[in-house]
C-alpha cells in the first residue's frame, strides 16, 4: 500500500503522455493532456494524506485533531478549475485549425500560411 | 517506416525514462499516509485561531497564498479571453434568427423538461450556498462558481437552445468576468491604499464560523465565485453557439 497511490499517479501521467505522443486527433490530444494533469491531483492529494487524518475543517471538531495537509488540497482546488479553462482554449484552437485546414489530424496540418 | 512506427519508437524511450524516474522518486519519499511536512500540519493548528475560520483550505487559498490565487484567476481570465477571441472572430453570414430556427432540441418530453427545470433551480441553490457559506464548510468560490455555471448550462440541456440563447447573453456575462477578476485586485489595492500590505484584511476577523468573518475573505471568495461562474458560463456559451448555430453551407 505504501507506494500504490504514487505509482497510480505516475501511471496516469504516463498513459496520458503515451496518448499525447501517438495522438492523431487534436481533440484526443487535448484530452490526453487533461489525463496527464489529472495525475497531479492524485499525486498532490496522496502526498498530503495522513493515516487516520480528518479533513482540514474544524467545524464542530476539536482543534488539534489529526488532519490531512490542507496546502495540497488548496493547490488541487485551483488546479482543477484553471485546467478546465485551459483545455477550453486548446479545444478552441482545434476548432480554429479545423476551420482552416478541414482536419484535426496533426499530420495534415502542415505548412503555415498567414 | 510508417508514422505510427516512428511515434511508437519515440514514445517507448520517453515513457521508459519517465517511468524509471517516477519509480526512483516515489521510492525516495514517505510512504502513503506517513506525511510529516511541517508546513501543512502547522497550518492545521494555527489557521483556526489566527484567521477565525473553521475551514483551513480556504484561508490558504485566499490568505496564505492570496497573491498566488490572484495570478491563477488571471490565468482563468486569459484562457477565456483567448477562447472568446478565437471563437467569436468567425463572422456569420446568415442571420442569427434563421440559424436559430434550424436548431433541434435534444429533449422533447414535457415531463423531462419539468424535472430538468426543477433541477436547474436545485443546482443553482446548491451553487449559491457553496459560494455563500462554503468558505466556512467544505466549498468556496471556486467550487460554487462551477456549480452555478453548471446550473445555467443545464437550462440548455433540459429545455431548448432557443430559450437558452435568449438568456445566455454574452454582452451581459462579459462585464461580470471583469468584475470578478478586477474585484479581487481592488480588495488588494484597497488594503494598500489604507496603508496596509497588499490583500491584508480590511475588516475585523469576526467570530469564528459566522458569515461575516475571516476579514476580507468573504469578498475575495465572492469575487472568485463571480469570475469562475462567468468564465465557465462564457465558455459554454461560445462552444454551444459554435455547435448549434451553424451556417447552412458550413463545412
Amino acid at each position: 500500500m505504501g507506494l500504490l497511490p504514487y505509482l497510480c499517479a505516475g501511471w496516469i501521467c504516463l498513459i496520458g503522455l503515451y496518448g499525447a505522443i501517438t495522438s492523431r486527433n487534436l481533440i484526443h490530444l487535448a484530452l490526453c493532456l487533461t489525463v496527464m494533469q489529472s495525475s497531479t491531483y492524485l499525486l498532490l492529494l496522496s502526498i498530503g494524506y495522513v493515516k487516520g487524518g480528518a479533513p482540514p475543517i474544524f467545524k464542530g471538531v476539536k482543534l488539534g485533531t489529526k488532519a490531512v495537509d490542507p496546502v495540497v488540497q488548496s493547490l488541487t482546488l485551483t488546479d482543477i478549475v484553471v485546467s478546465v479553462t485551459v483545455v477550453a482554449l486548446i479545444l478552441a484552437l482545434a476548432l480554429d485549425a479545423h476551420k482552416d485546414a478541414d482536419s484535426i489530424d496533426p499530420d495534415e496540418l502542415v505548412g503555415l500560411h498567414g | 517506416m510508417s508514422r505510427e512506427r516512428v511515434r511508437g519508437l519515440i514514445a517507448l524511450p520517453v515513457l521508459g525514462v519517465m517511468g524509471a524516474l517516477f519509480v526512483w522518486a516515489f521510492t525516495g519519499i514517505h510512504g502513503f499516509g506517513d506525511f510529516h511536512g511541517a508546513y501543512g500540519l502547522l497550518l492545521d493548528h494555527i489557521v483556526v485561531p489566527l484567521r477565525h475560520s473553521p475551514n483551513v483550505v480556504n484561508p490558504i487559498v485566499f490568505d496564505v497564498r492570496g497573491v498566488d490565487t490572484m495570478g491563477e484567476e488571471f490565468i482563468l481570465f486569459a484562457a477565456v479571453l483567448g477562447t472568446v477571441l478565437l471563437l467569436r472572430s468567425h463572422g456569420r453570414e446568415e442571420s442569427e434568427e434563421r440559424q436559430l430556427d434550424r436548431t433541434v432540441d435534444a429533449v422533447e418530453s414535457d415531463g423531462l423538461r419539468v424535472v430538468g427545470v426543477l433541477m436547474v433551480g436545485f443546482a443553482l441553490v446548491v451553487g449559491l450556498w457553496l459560494v455563500a457559506f462554503g468558505f466556512q464548510t467544505p466549498g468556496g468560490g471556486f467550487q460554487g462558481g462551477v456549480v452555478v455555471a453548471g446550473a445555467l448550462v443545464l437550462l440548455y440541456a433540459a429545455v431548448s437552445f432557443r430559450a437558452w440563447h435568449r438568456f445566455a447573453n454574452e454582452e451581459a456575462v462579459d462585464p461580470l468576468e471583469g468584475l470578478g477578476v478586477g474585484g479581487y485586485v481592488v480588495v488588494g489595492l484597497a488594503a494598500l491604499a489604507s496603508g496596509l500590505p497588499f490583500l491584508q484584511e480590511l475588516f475585523s476577523l469576526g467570530k469564528t464560523g459566522t458569515l461575516f468573518s475571516v476579514g476580507s475573505l468573504p469578498v475575495l471568495n465572492l469575487a472568485t465565485a463571480i469570475e469562475v461562474a462567468a468564465a465557465n458560463f462564457t465558455l459554454c456559451i461560445e462552444f454551444l453557439n459554435q455547435y448549434a448555430l451553424r451556417p447552412r453551407t458550413g463545412r
